[in-house]
């Protein structure tokens, strides 16, 4: 991805209608719970929001699955391939898990979720996690009652323009026609940005992706906004995907992580730790290629404990000695994730940037395996 | 001396209440209404504590709160800093405005399509069929989303009036058709003395009301004169004078000029926009509607006794003054009632609006400051009442207005 003048922060909030709340103010998932409260009550079903189940991995090791939240189709996040399989950033978090927790990647039952829908599934324990590129925000992890287990990507806000236009920063956006998705946080951020840069624009809010795309794509906008990774990922699926550029601005904070119900820790440790897992392994060395050479036993203990030839880390989480050994060999450690999915070498052409190691200038920064 | 026998009084019994005809009926409506309130109960209280466990409550203090979104439609100043109340009112207004200007339009299209299809002319009759047939089958959101669809597909985008060969040109070098939606230009007031725009309106509705009642003296003398000497004077220009000429003295007075639009930027600056969205909805609504609406006159004109149209015939009078003086009149009274549900679907309709990104009440009110607030139970509350007084308020002016054409019993 040459053009992203951002390598760095990319992709977020995208077809997620909400991304981004701002402290103390609820968003259209908690929304969605409250309406369910409010036609829960009038039909006297008397719905308890977010009652947890307490064992979260016993429930997941009966079922012999994992029922993890997805998008709906995100290409290069989590999208069904041509033989009906899911692939993606995401997914990939989902399939680590299940391979730490039920020892098979494949044990994943992934269940597509909209922005409108996937706290409720979550709430509701329909999904035992959800890595749906969600953004962590305080009332989220708080007043929705649930858990971020870390950031898988860190991501932010941004602008795509047309070549054409000669556009170079979006401070040159004055009188703009911008299209943008409703429902989002991402039309407050546009609105604060234009406002402190005192420029005008005309929003024009749109339901879906899809459908600013094609209102993008018709030149009915100058400008399409959502996370800079999802401008990447849609800019990806145009026919001729060079004839657009990504603004070097970006104007908001997005950092995106799976996330698990309130009251289970010892669930959302297993989920944070197999996550943590795959950041440690890159920045250990551990790949997928030489991870069975190294099972073997090798001089830096903390790759024996996290491989479990040394020490007991995987009883304290309740799984088997193996069980980071095998969420990395489920796809890799999260380079080698992030390199076959939205990494530059793909068409989503994603450059590291922000979610580089925190020893190469990035943000990845896992607490130690000890 | 008269006898008044009384019926014998008898005791009222408890089990009269089952076994007594008079009363069984009261009995189970009291126990019908008892069980209902009770039911209802329930679920309120059900739904308080509800809400209280999940830590609501309900407040509107948050439409007193900054909004923080820009709005692309506003009739009313507006910006993110303005409070959710603001943008609420802009969303009614937006509502409204699309709502009287689909009711109007579908009420056209409907007259005209319900009349045609009645039409001896085969192909016509037939193509008003189809017409009504096609869009009254197909469901108003997909209509909205077609038309939008093609309006941003067809029409060219502002880039291509751009450069010195442009790809596209405005129509008499005044309006712009663009897939932004028309740019038309706007009139200005040059004279410095009438700088206040509510003033402004005051005099303009003046002179409307003044030219109004000239041309109803008009038609009452024409009429008079009708009734006195047989023939109807011809008084279309005269009243198209009283009109257009008072007006346009004092708008020459004022000063106007038309602002062309022009290509500034990105968009096209100066005039008047009417946007994409709401001439996709505002078409949608009124050919959906009219398709209904063109039935309603169907059935109301064919309710007609098939004699009074021959009467008029017989009188001399032309097919069309048949339709327009003998026929619709009476078939107003039928038409009407159905014809403010109609009215009362497009104004429910038009909370598709959000499908092409229209800022109506749904989508400001009910959806972003929905969204942004999480205030969702005081919103759709919020929500529920306007469009309840707005549907009340038109049903009311309409009743009005049916009972003036209906038939009147004395």
């Amino acid at each position: 991805m040459g053009n992203n003048p951002a390598p760095g922060m990319n992709t977020g909030c995208f077809m997620r209608p909400e991304c981004t709340p701002r402290n103390g103010r609820l968003h259209q998932e908690e929304v969605k719970m409250k309406k369910t409260v409010f036609f829960g009550a009038l039909t006297a079903v008397g719905l308890v929001a977010g009652a947890a189940s307490a064992a979260t991995l016993d429930d997941v090791k009966a079922r012999g699955k994992l029922n993890c939240g997805v998008t709906t189709g995100l290409v290069g996040f989590a999208a069904p391939d041509a033989n009906g399989e899911w692939q993606g950033f995401d997914v990939a978090v989902c399939r680590a898990v299940a391979a730490a927790v039920l020892g098979d990647a494949t044990a994943v039952e992934f269940v597509p979720t909209t922005g409108k829908t996937r706290f409720t599934a979550l709430a509701s324990g329909e999904i035992d996690m959800l890595a749906r590129n969600t953004t962590w925000t305080f009332s989220r992890d708080v007043d929705l009652k649930f858990e971020f287990t870390g950031v898988n990507y860190y991501d932010g806000q941004g602008f795509m323009v047309p070549k054409e236009l000669g556009v170079s920063s979006a401070k040159d956006l004055d009188g703009a026609t911008v299209c943008i998705q409703t429902g989002t946080t991402t039309e407050l951020n546009l609105a604060d940005f234009f406002r402190s840069n005192n420029i005008g624009y005309e929003p024009v809010p749109i339901e879906t992706n899809a459908e600013a795309q094609q209102q993008y794509l018709a030149g009915a906008c100058d400008v399409y906004t959502t996370d800079a990774s999802g401008l990447a990922a849609t800019r990806a699926t145009f026919e001729a995907p060079g004839d657009h550029v990504i603004l070097p601005e970006i104007i908001s904070k997005e950092p995106l992580g799976p996330l698990v119900r309130h009251g289970d820790p010892e669930w959302g440790d297993i989920v944070r730790w197999s996550l943590n897992a795959l950041i440690a392994a890159e920045e250990l060395g551990i790949s997928s290629t030489n991870i069975e050479e190294l099972s073997a036993g090798t001089n830096n203990p903390e790759i024996n404990r996290i491989l479990g030839t040394e020490g007991t880390l995987g009883e304290m989480l309740g799984l088997d000695a193996e069980w980071a050994k095998r969420a990395i060999a489920a796809g890799g450690n999260y380079g080698e994730i992030f390199a076959k999915n939205i990494g530059e070498s793909t068409p989503i052409g994603l450059a590291r940037g922000l979610n580089a190691q925190w020893t190469e200038g990035g943000l990845l920064y896992t607490p130690p395996f000890r | 001396m008269t006898t008044i026998t009384d019926p014998p009084k008898g005791q009222f019994r408890v089990s009269m209440l089952l076994s007594d005809t008079r009363y069984r009926s009261l009995t189970f409506q009291a126990i019908a209404l008892f069980v209902l309130i009770v039911a209802i109960a329930y679920l309120a209280s059900n739904l308080v504590r509800n809400l209280e466990a999940a830590g609501l409550n309900i407040s509107y203090e948050f439409l007193g709160n900054p909004a923080g979104y820009d709005i692309n439609q506003t009739l009313i100043p507006y910006d993110s800093q303005s409070p959710h109340l603001r943008a609420a009112w802009v969303g009614i207004l937006n509502t409204l405005l699309v709502a009287f200007l689909a009711c109007m339009t579908a009420t056209v299209f409907g007259v005209v399509a319900g009349v045609l299809r009645l039409s001896n002319n085969w192909l016509i009759s037939k193509l008003m069929a189809v017409y009504v047939e096609i869009f009254r089958n197909i469901p108003v959101l997909i209509w909205i989303i077609i038309i939008f669809t093609i309006m941003t597909a067809v029409l060219p985008s502002p880039r291509a009036f751009r450069g010195d060969d442009p790809t596209s040109t405005m129509v008499l070098g005044s309006m712009a058709f663009t897939n932004r939606g028309v740019y038309i230009p706007g009139p200005q007031l040059g004279n410095p003395l009438f700088a206040s725009v509510a003033l402004n309106w005051v005099l303009v509705l003046l002179f409307l009301v003044g030219s109004w009642f000239g041309s109803h003296a008009l038609s009452k003398w024409a009429h008079a004169k009708q009734e006195e000497t047989g023939e109807l004077p011809t008084t279309w220009y005269y009243t198209l004078a009283i009109w257009i000429v008072p007006a346009g003295i004092l708008l020459t007075i004022m000063g106007l000029h038309w602002q062309i639009p022009e290509l500034k930027g990105f968009n096209f600056s100066g005039g008047i926009k009417i946007g994409g969205p709401l001439i996709a909805l505002w078409f949608a609504l009124s050919i959906y509607t009219g398709a209904f609406i063109a039935e309603n006159v169907r059935a109301g004109i064919q309710a007609i006794s098939k004699g009074q149209t021959e009467a008029a015939s017989s009188l001399g009078l032309r097919p069309g003054r048949v339709m327009s003086l003998v026929v619709l009149p009476q078939a107003l009274r039928v038409i009407i009632p159905p014809l403010i549900s109609q009215y009362l679907n497009i104004t429910k309709n038009s909370s598709l609006a959000i499908a092409v990104g229209y800022a109506d009440v749904t989508a400001t009110l009910g959806g972003i400051t929905l969204n942004q607030t999480g205030r969702a139970i005081e919103c759709v509350l919020l929500l529920m009442l306007f469009y309840l007084t707005i549907s009340l308020s038109i049903s009311a002016v309409m009743n009005v207005y049916n009972n003036s054409v209906k038939l009147k019993e004395r």
